[in-house]
């Protein structure tokens, strides 16, 4: 028997393959049977989340609450030093130079990755601006946002800013920041469900070693961080806790 | 010797977690004075000044307080917005942001509300060490753990102008 692996959807596409390197690392190093299952979509994640289909979860910060309280999922570790940030962007010909000039009605342009979206949602709201007043123009990728807001599609335009910083030098050159968070306690972690807790020991050495050899630093590399952090169960406890007081 | 040391930790804790009168050598600018009752007819004198700070852009104000509402934990954009250094914070009640001008029902109904376990949100004019203000849009949740509840998370966000003003003009009928 395998246990199932997934990446929440928002991950970074350059880092693909890393995730299947780095799977076929972990089950070298634990001797442990893992599949890794890549979902296009959070709604079809969900789904196998919902259905207890998965064991491991490199989760999205906003899907931590559902699995730890819901489905019995503990943490693991994280990317050190790495953190979930958001940017508000407008066009550079754009008028507004405050979120307090927008108006409702501002045609709002984002991807579905929820703790993003989140974020870039509560950066609006110093101009009023909530999902019941804007006018919401869903995205597949943050490639595709840059490009409503350069064609005059949308008036602002919700970022990763991992991704945003990552955009090419002419689309960046049309593109004017108006907020970037700087919240730094929201992060995306690795969790592990009940099927495989006893797992959980054996893997968070491996994972927390990981970069002492060349082999696993080189894994890490692909995966686009330098080393993993293990995760306190009270420090994911803090989180879900911020993430609900930021989802109303 | 150590069997003792109870009393004196007792002792200790009751001093961090006084709350002490302003100090006009820590205010900017004019001020004016008033005697606040924060809680169990604890008082403390409140020096303050017309000085607005903004709430900056992107940033949250993020604390945690033990079940009686002492801070246990704060970032550094609390630190940044109060005035106060960590060490002043941690043990402190939080009061020790409480404006005059924030009517004392909208604290009441904060704590009847996250007592029964479920979320506050609101605006909230703070005072800073300084005796200046600042408004946020806060949110407050009860903290959870093995089903009883460990503190309270309090969550601070940018408000819109918009509420700022409306706070500004419904508070003062709240007395």
């Amino acid at each position: 028997m395998s246990f199932m692996f997934t990446v929440s959807p928002d991950f970074t596409p350059d880092h693909l393959s890393g995730w299947y390197i780095f799977n076929t690392w972990l089950q070298r190093q634990t001797d442990i049977a893992i599949h890794l299952e890549m979902y296009n979509d959070f709604a079809s994640q969900h789904k196998a989340i919902k259905e207890g289909a998965i064991d491991l979860i490199y989760a999205n910060p906003f899907d931590a609450a559902m699995l730890v309280r819901e489905k019995g999922f503990l943490p693991l570790v994280k990317a050190e030093g790495v953190a979930d940030e958001a940017i508000i962007a407008v066009n550079t010909e754009s008028s507004i130079e405050d979120v307090a000039q927008f108006e409702p009605g501002t045609k709002v342009a984002f991807t579905d990755d929820p703790d993003v979206k989140m974020m870039g949602m509560i950066m609006l709201e110093p101009g009023d601006l909530d999902a019941d007043n804007i006018v919401p123009i869903s995205a597949d990728t943050y490639i595709l946002v840059a490009k409503h807001l350069l064609r005059g599609e949308a008036d602002v335009g919700i970022f990763l800013a991992e991704v945003f910083d990552g955009l090419s030098g002419m689309v960046k050159s049309q593109l004017r920041v108006l907020v970037r968070s700087q919240i730094s306690v929201i992060h995306h972690c690795l969790m592990i469900g009940p099927e495989m807790m006893d797992k959980r020991e054996l893997i968070l050495e491996k994972l927390v070693q990981m970069s002492s050899d060349e082999q696993g630093r080189g894994v890490l590399k692909s995966l686009g961080f330098e080393n993993w952090q293990k995760v306190e169960d009270e420090e994911m406890e803090f989180m879900i806790d911020l993430m609900d007081t930021l989802m109303i | 010797m150590w069997a003792n040391r109870e009393p004196f930790l007792e002792i200790l804790n009751s001093e961090l977690n006084m709350i002490g009168d302003m100090q006009p050598e820590d205010i900017a600018g004019d001020y004016k004075e008033v005697t606040l009752d924060l809680y169990n007819s604890v008082n403390r004198k409140i020096l303050y000044t017309d000085i607005e700070t903004p709430y900056p852009d992107g940033k949250l104000i993020v604390s945690t307080t033990d079940p009686e509402g002492n801070i246990t934990n704060v970032n550094k954009s609390f630190i940044e917005m109060s005035g106060y250094s960590e060490d002043e914070l941690i043990g402190a009640p939080h009061s020790i942001l409480r404006h005059p001008d924030m009517p004392p029902a909208a604290f009441k109904d904060l704590w009847d509300t996250v007592k029964k376990g479920d979320k506050w949100q609101g605006f909230v004019k703070n005072i800073r060490k300084d005796g200046g203000y600042y408004w946020v849009k806060a949110t407050v949740i009860p903290n959870i753990r093995n089903g009883k509840l460990a503190g309270y998370t309090s969550v601070r966000r940018k408000p819109s102008r918009t509420n700022i003003d409306a706070c500004s003009k419904l508070y003062p009928t709240m007395f």
